[in-house]
């Protein structure tokens, strides 16, 4: 067999195949695994990932969404559509209910944010659902603790990561046993970049909610962030809201995710927004990483994704 | 033609310059941010530094690391050329973290060493390098840095380059793991100043190998890795997971979904999986193990449609055009090129757990996609990891010793040597009680 009739295997398939052999693994090893589905654009890749790994069937694991109440529209409606077009099934945990119920509580002042809260939503969610293995579109190019994170990440009882007490991960060999009440995270786009991500949902044509897109919005700047102005946000003296052409580089909660001024309004642009970008994703765009130096590493102890 | 996708390893004493060399690629191909150059100037400052900004506080992530100012877990770093794009796993040097240096290793196709060229060749060097053949890797970069404060004198760079291949011999023996395709290539380089890292150095006119690109980025951007060669290699295509819609309760709702009549989808069984090294092609003899059934391919399935031939390292389904019942745990390979179907293993095991792996010890094993209990029947010898022989057997493996070991598995397993397949010759003991990962096996 000749050299040249050999196919030439993208960096993108090599890493979509990474992919689908962790999420095949998690379905044939663990329980009940849930796929976290945010609509935000590293959880639209891990459903198209899915889709890859276990059609024609339908998937063996719901999707879930935990939910701030302070998303954005454009993202919830976006959701709903992806997940009927699938024809899955989806769970919403909601923060709101955490609130109401006493087991998490509000925040408050002009800073204020459910960012935190979503972790205890989470727990919660996964106990009351029995989840042993939960998805999420995590990767390790996005902060410095998540460098050192494993695909499958061993959590405790109380949802904790301890990261002196990883397990080793070896060549393709993933350790997914646990013990009752014990759970994984398993992120299967660990080596994936933000690029990457881009690039991938161009190549497979795959639709995002329209705010990752340049548009206008009523925003109001802080600490060097552009924020969407809602009614209900408390301004600090000296904010004003203005009017700016924006799009997103992360979706989150709308209380803690700042836009970014662009112009990029096809996935074309975008891709080559983000090729030429000089600040990482959470930098740019993240409050909860800025708080300290190990902010997200505290976070992710506490049983944050 | 290759993989455009490139892992490798780094590894390095404290202060030979790793970090400043990753901080280098990184920097050089535009992938250190503002926001984490920032948080590096701040936190270097807060450190006392003078007004040099500390590298290593960008590949060092947890605060443990940056409390203690070392290594401790392998960090993975991403970065990209128009020509390739590269997964560093850059891990600690350090004798107790001789088990993360494993798991970096494992994955790896290249591993760069990096010696300091005033002191030449230390034995945590040799550890390094011995790690890396040990674990398969084909191609070992000795990096020879520093060259700036030894006067880019190649005198001394060849004093290292005799000093390295004074021990390489042991070095071959001692890992025995790299085969034909293994390869050490010296490089004479400066971090700090960038020579032969992403630019030819003008001070080191004199280097010239014409066997290699120039410059470290180079040599990476063209290095063959195992995959290129599929044809080359014999196909082993473990089964993870059955594709079967007719079987679920939810078979109506998949129907639905893909627009199917409800016999194709009743009738549809695929057998999913990674190919774990070589090509298969639709019409393909091919035999199950450990059964041992034979059949043909029928198809090749992916999302985006039926292939005609596919290769390592891709994920896909088969049809086979008998009905055989194959599950999850059984290898589907040609019958003339079958791997070993045994009960019984030998084995270099690098023990990664406090409580030491002793003969009679029981564990489970994961090997390919099948699981079985194991039990250690004895350690044949051990290696010093320092000196790179092979010494008496021990009474037991304590953590990061490494060793040979002899196994007996509950039920068959389907292998190769590591020596000839890194995928099907690897295997992980988890441990009953705890379901710790407690060693990292390379069958014999």
């Amino acid at each position: 067999m000749s050299v040249a009739a050999r196919p030439q295997l993208s960096h993108l398939r090599a890493l979509e195949s990474e992919a689908i052999h962790v999420m095949r693994e998690v379905a044939a090893e663990l329980e009940k695994p849930v796929l976290l589905f945010s609509g935000g654009k590293d959880s639209i890749v891990l459903l198209r990932l899915a889709e890859k790994a276990f059609r024609p069937a339908p998937f063996p694991f719901p999707l879930m969404h935990v939910d701030t109440g302070h998303n954005f529209p454009e993202v919830i409606e976006f959701r709903d559509r992806r997940v009927a077009e699938l024809g899955e099934r989806l769970i919403v945990a909601s923060v709101q209910e955490s609130i109401d119920s006493g087991r998490a509580v509000e925040e408050t002042g002009p800073r204020a944010s459910r960012n935190r809260l979503q972790t205890v939503t989470l727990l919660d969610a996964l106990a009351e659902h029995g989840f042993d293995a939960a998805f999420g579109g995590a990767r390790r190019d996005e902060e410095r603790a998540r460098a050192k994170e494993r695909i499958f990440s061993f959590r405790d009882d109380f949802g904790q990561w301890d990261p002196k007490r990883q397990r080793p991960e070896l060549w393709n060999l993933y350790n997914g046993r646990i013990k009752q009440g014990e759970n994984v995270r398993v992120f299967p786009i660990s080596n994936w970049t933000e690029l990457d991500v881009w690039e991938y949902i161009d190549q497979e044509g795959l639709e995002v909610p329209s705010i990752y897109f340049a548009h206008e919005r009523e925003v109001f700047g802080r600490d060097g962030m552009l924020y969407a102005w809602r009614e209900g946000v408390e301004l600090i003296d000296g904010e004003q809201v203005m009017s700016e052409t924006v799009r997103y580089r992360t979706v989150g909660d709308m209380t803690c995710t700042g836009g970014v001024r662009s112009r990029a309004t096809t996935l074309e642009e975008v891709v080559s927004e983000i090729a030429a970008t000089r600040i990482t994703e959470r930098g740019e765009t993240r409050a909860d990483d800025r708080v300290t130096e190990a902010a997200m590493e505290d976070r992710k102890k506490a049983g944050y994704f | 033609m290759t993989l455009d996708l490139l892992r490798f390893t780094t590894a390095g004493s404290v202060d030979d310059g790793k970090s400043t060399l990753i901080g280098r690629l990184l920097y050089d191909t535009k992938q250190v941010f503002e926001d984490q150059l920032e948080h590096v100037a701040q936190a270097s400052e807060r450190r006392g530094g003078e007004g040099a900004l500390d590298l290593a506080l960008l590949t060092d992530g947890l605060r443990a690391e940056r409390e203690q100012g070392i290594t401790i877990d392998v960090a993975y770093r991403y970065f990209a050329t128009p020509k390739r794009r590269f997964i560093i796993a850059d891990c600690p040097g350090h004798r107790q973290y001789t088990r993360n240096m494993v798991t970096g290793a494992s994955t790896a196709d290249v591993a760069v060493i990096l010696l300091d060229a005033r002191k030449g060749v230390l034995e945590q060097s040799k550890r390094h390098a011995f790690i890396s053949a040990l674990l398969g890797i084909p191609k070992l970069v000795v990096a020879v840095n520093k060259m700036d404060l030894v006067g880019y004198s190649q005198e001394r760079f060849e004093e290292v380059v005799a000093e390295f291949e004074g021990f390489a011999p042991n070095l071959r023996e001692g890992g025995r793991r790299a085969g034909d395709q293994y390869e050490i290539i010296y490089m004479p380089i400066s971090a700090l100043n960038g020579d032969n890292v992403v630019e030819r150095s003008q001070a080191m006119a004199w280097f010239d190998d014409p066997a290699h690109p120039p410059t470290l980025l180079e040599l990476l951007e063209q290095v063959e890795v195992a995959y290129d060669h599929p044809y080359d290699r014999p196909a082993r295509f473990p089964v993870q997971w059955v594709i079967r819609p007719g079987g679920s309760a939810a078979a109506t709702a998949a129907e639905a979904i893909n627009g199917g009549s409800a016999t194709t989808a009743n009738d549809y069984r695929g057998y999913a999986g990674q190919l774990a090294s070589g090509a298969l092609r639709r019409g393909d003899e091919v035999t199950v193990l450990p059964s041992g059934r034979t059949t043909r391919i029928a198809a090749i399935d992916t999302y985006d449609g039926e292939l005609e031939e596919a290769m390592a390292p891709m994920s896909l389904t088969l049809r086979l055009e008998d009905e055989l019942d194959v599950s999850r745990g059984e290898t589907i390979c040609r019958p003339d090129e079958a791997p070993t179907v045994a009960r019984e293993l030998e084995a270099d095991v690098c023990w990664m757990a406090e409580r030491p792996l002793r003969p009679g010890g029981r564990y489970v094993i994961k090997q390919t996609t099948r699981s079985a209990t194991v039990i250690v029947d004895a350690i044949a010898d051990h290696v010093d990891v320092d000196t790179l022989e092979r010494a008496a057997p021990p009474a037991e493996l304590g953590l990061n010793d490494i060793g040979r070991v002899r196994l007996r598995t509950s039920a068959p397993l389907v292998f190769d040597p590591y020596a000839s397949n890194r995928r099907t010759g690897s295997f992980i003991l988890i441990d009953e009680a705890s379901n710790e990962t407690v060693g990292a096996g390379m069958i014999a």
